[in-house]
């Protein structure tokens, strides 16, 4: 990331400790920079962002925005990266080969833990859309009746089906879960994890009829673990206040204007996928964007677009902490830096 | 008249032609239609049968082609994994049976032996043999596994893994080697630990699809569009539209396009069936059917869809030529109805034509011949007949009607010649003031049979006489005439009635072959001194006034003339003073009938003639004459009136 004009990056951070500096500093800028009256070139930024997986329509704000030329018209010359296991957001965010990244707020927690001083700049996804999908047919309608069945897992998402198993006390037999949903399918395990606008659809797709399965939505457990957020390291979030402000409300902007216009941003999207050559159907994304707002919140009287809310933090750190995921989180106010939100 | 009588009646042969051929045409039609329609749809079933018993034993013989080939796909690996259980073969002794097992197998692109994690031995996390053909040619042999392939968790090596048998894997695009669509077979091998059966790894063989694809596209019945070839998920693996292979699903399409059936049949596929279904337009861009079978070793299922203009290409044509014949036979009999109702219609048309001159008096007109042997001919024949017995009456009625004028003319001619022999100038002898006559007939027909006359005698005195000839008309005329001129003579040489009477009798008597008769009243006034001397042959009495009293004279005796020669005739005389009337009549008057059938009567002849006593022999007469025809009224006149009237007025006159 360059930047263009006058120097504003007084290290705060250092002068006054970690959390009181950032908020000063942010309160300075908001004073000093009053949003777009101030007159600042086009083009004034360049920033690479990268979302955590391939292109879907989990990341629709995004490619719409950019499509729409919203980020371009905040003066924000943004590439998006091709996310995907190849390039996992983390690393590129500490790397720096990312200005800004999407993550779960769970991972966010643990890269964080690890020593990456990132902050949440804005939260997209405020329900969770893990959920654990059953065979109904081998018997699973209840929690209950997941005891002694095999249950394939993903590695890096366990905490909440391991707390929703403690939850109901029920023994499961553990399997790796890959990348796919096959081995459900085929019936090698009797339940599966899934995201639920993403392999919740495939399994429907591979001909499994909604009535032929159970499954339980984490967050109506006690377990809502808000997903995508942006985050960026607080380093970037010092010393360009306006880029992450921008930036941010270019997303949200490309966010509404794709939930207001879903075929349209169905075609951004497919065309974001052939560019990189990511395989996938329309029916998909539709189904993919469609979830998307439902767990975004959007319409819902709750919790306005962009904000985290501080019970949803603070449950997701606590089950960390207790499965000894994380060492320690940071307070509230210290990770989550409400740049904007839209009510 | 409403105006489709009317054009019916302008215009007879539309309407027959109509009142034929619409309820002919139309019944035609209907079956035609409805044999059609039977046929066309017996056929198109037929055609669905014989495509779905047809795509079924073309899919058939393909799919139990590529079982051969896949089964023999499955034995190399199944053979290999069956000689890992239970022995640890160097690594060198695996390679070397792996690339046996490809240079043995060509359909095999390449072939692992994975072991579980620290399966092979306790330091390799990943144990995982592989050998591939190189597209350089040759085989290339390497090992599987790396943090970034933890092959563990792919579904090649888990699926055979949790279901602990043989398993082929979803397709997938081999992005290393040229983006082939691939999938492995994978057989799972065990080891004997603590005297239990454990999971030690698989054997996997890798194959091109682009075989099975290809077979799957050669297989295409020639009725059927197109086919295609679902995984075990519904994806597709083949298909003429690229960009549904490895994207979408059946199942998807199905969700595109909120076709609840297709999901139905995308189900059934997968499930392993078998079948022949309907699908909606869009599946193949216009209605198609779809005949559907599993391939077993794959799990997958074959698909041949049969697009409409295909499979119905040879009904629709035979349906355009049956129609396009159905159609030309159908002007065909409109051209043959109207040629036969114009046979039909054509001489009525003609016959009525030639009806209106009839009737307006043409009887020369040609009536047409008819050589068809129907009803139509028979109204021709009827209708000639009918114009020559027109033709036959009217002629005799004109003749008829001439005759009957030329007759009536004479009879005209006769009644004036008639009336010129009875004295009509009156007063007849103006220079005798001692007496007045007057006489008048009143034929019942143009010619009557009564007479009257009257002339002077030598010596002073008056003959005068009324007769009635029996009969009517022109006989009654002549016999009247003779009559006539027989009394003048006879009258002329007796010099008395009763003479006259004997006389003039027995000269109608000579050669009377007609026996024709007459009845005569007759008298002789001596005017200078009134003395009168009446005879009656047969005659009604007369009527005389004196003293203004009427009253009837008794007849002398004698009877009618004609009859027998040599009849006497006797005389009543009188003597009439100055004013007196004589009257002689016809029995026309006595008799003559009112329309109750009543006679006038002698009574009523007398009061008349009383009304009238001071009267002139014309007022009497005419008075008598009056009353008579008021009296008869309405009623038709059935017998000559004749009044003769005389007065006496005495030698000095009135």
């Amino acid at each position: 990331m360059i930047r263009d004009h006058g120097a504003r990056g007084w290290n705060l951070h250092c002068v006054f400790g970690r959390p009181l500096g950032l908020f000063l500093l942010l309160a300075v800028c908001l004073l000093v920079s009053p949003g777009e009256a101030l007159p600042s070139p086009p083009d004034a930024y360049r920033a690479t962002f990268l979302p955590q997986w391939l292109p879907q329509a989990q990341f629709a704000g995004f490619y719409v925005a950019q499509a729409k030329g919203f980020y371009k018209a905040r003066g924000i010359d943004l590439t998006i990266l091709k996310g995907g296991p190849d390039l996992p957001a983390g690393p590129a965010l500490a790397a720096g080969r990312a200005d800004f990244v999407t993550l779960f707020l769970a991972e966010a927690l643990k890269l964080r833990d690890r020593g990456l001083d990132l902050v949440n700049i804005a939260q997209l996804v405020q329900r969770s859309g893990f959920i654990l999908v059953a065979n109904r047919q081998r018997g699973i309608v209840r929690p209950e009746d997941l005891n002694g069945k095999k249950v394939s897992l993903w590695t890096d998402f366990q905490t909440q089906p391991l707390a929703f198993f403690r939850r109901y006390g029920v023994e499961v037999r553990p399997v790796v879960q890959g990348s796919t949903v096959n081995l459900f399918l085929r019936g090698g395990v009797d339940a599966a994890c899934a995201m639920w606008y993403n392999e919740y659809h495939t399994i429907l797709s591979a001909g499994i009829d909604e009535n032929e399965l159970t499954v339980f939505f984490f967050d109506r457990h006690g377990l809502n673990f808000p997903e995508d957020g942006i985050y960026a390291r607080r380093e970037t979030c010092l010393r360009e206040p306006e880029l992450c402000r921008r930036f941010v409300a270019a997303t949200l902007e490309g966010w509404e204007y794709a939930f207001g216009h879903p075929e349209e941003a169905l075609q951004i999207v497919m065309k974001a996928m052939e560019e990189a050559n990511v395989m996938g159907n329309r029916v998909h994304q539709r189904w993919m964007l469609n979830r998307m707002r439902d767990l975004m919140g959007v319409g819902d009287s709750g919790t306005p677009l962009g904000v985290l809310r501080r019970e949803d933090y603070r449950r997701v750190a606590e089950e960390l902490e207790k499965n000894g995921l994380i060492k320690a989180s940071p307070p509230y106010g210290d990770f989550h830096v409400p740049l904007l939100s839209r009510p | 008249m409403s105006p489709s009588f009317r054009g019916l009646e302008i215009r007879p042969l539309r309407g027959l032609a109509w009142r034929f051929s619409f309820p002919v045409l139309t019944a035609a039609a209907c079956i035609f239609l409805f044999a059609f329609g039977y046929s066309y749809f017996y056929i198109r079933s037929l055609i669905l049968n014989d495509a779905g018993r047809d795509a079924e034993s073309v899919t058939m013989a393909t799919v139990s082609r590529v079982e051969v080939i896949l089964k023999g796909v499955e034995r190399p690996p199944a053979f290999l994994a069956r000689r890992l259980e239970g022995t640890k073969p160097p690594l060198r002794e695996i390679q070397r049976q792996i690339i046996d097992l490809l240079q043995t197998n060509p359909e095999i692109f390449g072939s692992a032996v994975a072991y579980e994690p620290y399966g092979y031995d306790e330091k390799s996390l990943y144990f995982a043999p592989y050998v591939c053909r190189s597209p350089y040619g040759g085989l290339a042999p390497t090992f599987l596994g790396g943090d970034d392939y933890r092959y563990f968790y792919l579904d090649w090596y888990q699926i055979p893994r949790e279901l602990g048998r043989p398993a082929w894997s979803e397709p997938y695009l081999d992005e290393g080697g040229g983006n082939i669509l691939m999938a492995t077979y994978s057989v799972p091998f065990y080891t004997w630990r603590e005297g239990e059966r454990a999971f030690l790894g698989v054997v996997t063989a890798d194959i091109s699809l682009q075989w099975l694809t290809q077979a799957v596209r050669d297989l295409t019945p020639s009725q059927a569009g197109f086919s295609f070839l679902v995984s075990r998920n519904g994806v597709f693996v083949a298909h003429p539209r690229e960009e549904y292979v490895m994207r979408q699903s059946i199942f998807s399409i199905a969700e595109e396009h909120g076709d609840g059936d297709l999901r139905r049949i995308g189900r059934e596929m997968i499930a392993g069936g078998k079948g022949f279904v309907e699908l909606k337009d869009y599946f193949a861009g216009e209605r198609a059917w779809l005949y559907y079978a599993p391939l077993p070793s794959l799990g997958w299922s074959v698909g041949v869809v049969f697009p409409a203009h295909k499979l119905f290409a040879g009904v629709r044509k035979l349906a355009a030529v049956t129609l396009f014949l159905g159609g030309a036979g159908f002007v065909a009999l409109l051209l043959v109805i109207i040629s036969v109702t114009r046979g039909v219609t054509q001489p009525l048309v003609c016959l009525a034509g030639k009806a209106r001159e009839l009737a307006g008096g043409n009887l020369d007109t040609e009536v047409p011949v008819v050589s068809s042997r129907d009803e139509v001919a028979d109204l021709a024949r009827s209708f000639r007949d009918m114009r020559d017995s027109l033709k036959v009456y009217i002629r005799d009625l004109t003749r008829t009607t001439a005759a009957k004028e030329r007759i009536e003319s004479e009879l005209k001619i006769a009644r004036s010649i008639q009336m010129s022999f009875l004295p009509r100038r009156f007063p007849p002898f103006p220079e005798r003031r001692e007496f007045r006559v007057f006489a008048v007939v009143e034929p019942a027909r143009e010619v009557g049979g009564d007479l009257y006359d009257f002339f002077l005698l030598e010596g002073g005195r008056l003959f005068f006489a009324v007769g009635d000839v029996s009969g009517k008309g022109m006989p009654a005329a002549l016999f009247m005439a003779v009559t006539k001129t027989l009394l003048k003579d006879a009258a002329s040489r007796c010099g008395t009635p009763e003479g006259a009477l004997g006389n003039l009798n027995d000269r109608l008597c000579e050669d009377n072959e007609a026996t024709m008769f007459v009845t005569i009243g007759c008298g002789v006034l001596a005017y200078e001194t009134g003395e009168m001397t009446l005879a009656s042959g047969g005659h009604n009495p007369p009527v005389v006034v004196a003293g203004g009293r009427a009253s009837f004279v008794d007849n002398p005796p004698g009877i009618l003339l004609g009859v027998q020669p040599g009849a006497a005739y006797g005389t009543a005389r009188l003597r009439l003073r100055p004013g007196d009337l004589v009257i002689l009549y016809s029995d026309g008057v006595t008799e003559a009938m009112n329309e109750q059938g009543e006679m006038f009567s002698e009574e009523r002849l007398l009061a008349t003639v009383a009304a009238r006593a001071g009267g002139t022999p014309e007022e009497v007469a005419g008075a008598v004459l009056a009353a008579v025809r008021g009296f008869a009224g309405g009623a038709p006149q059935s017998d000559d009136i004749t009044i003769l009237v005389l007065r006496y007025d005495g030698p000095g006159g009135p």
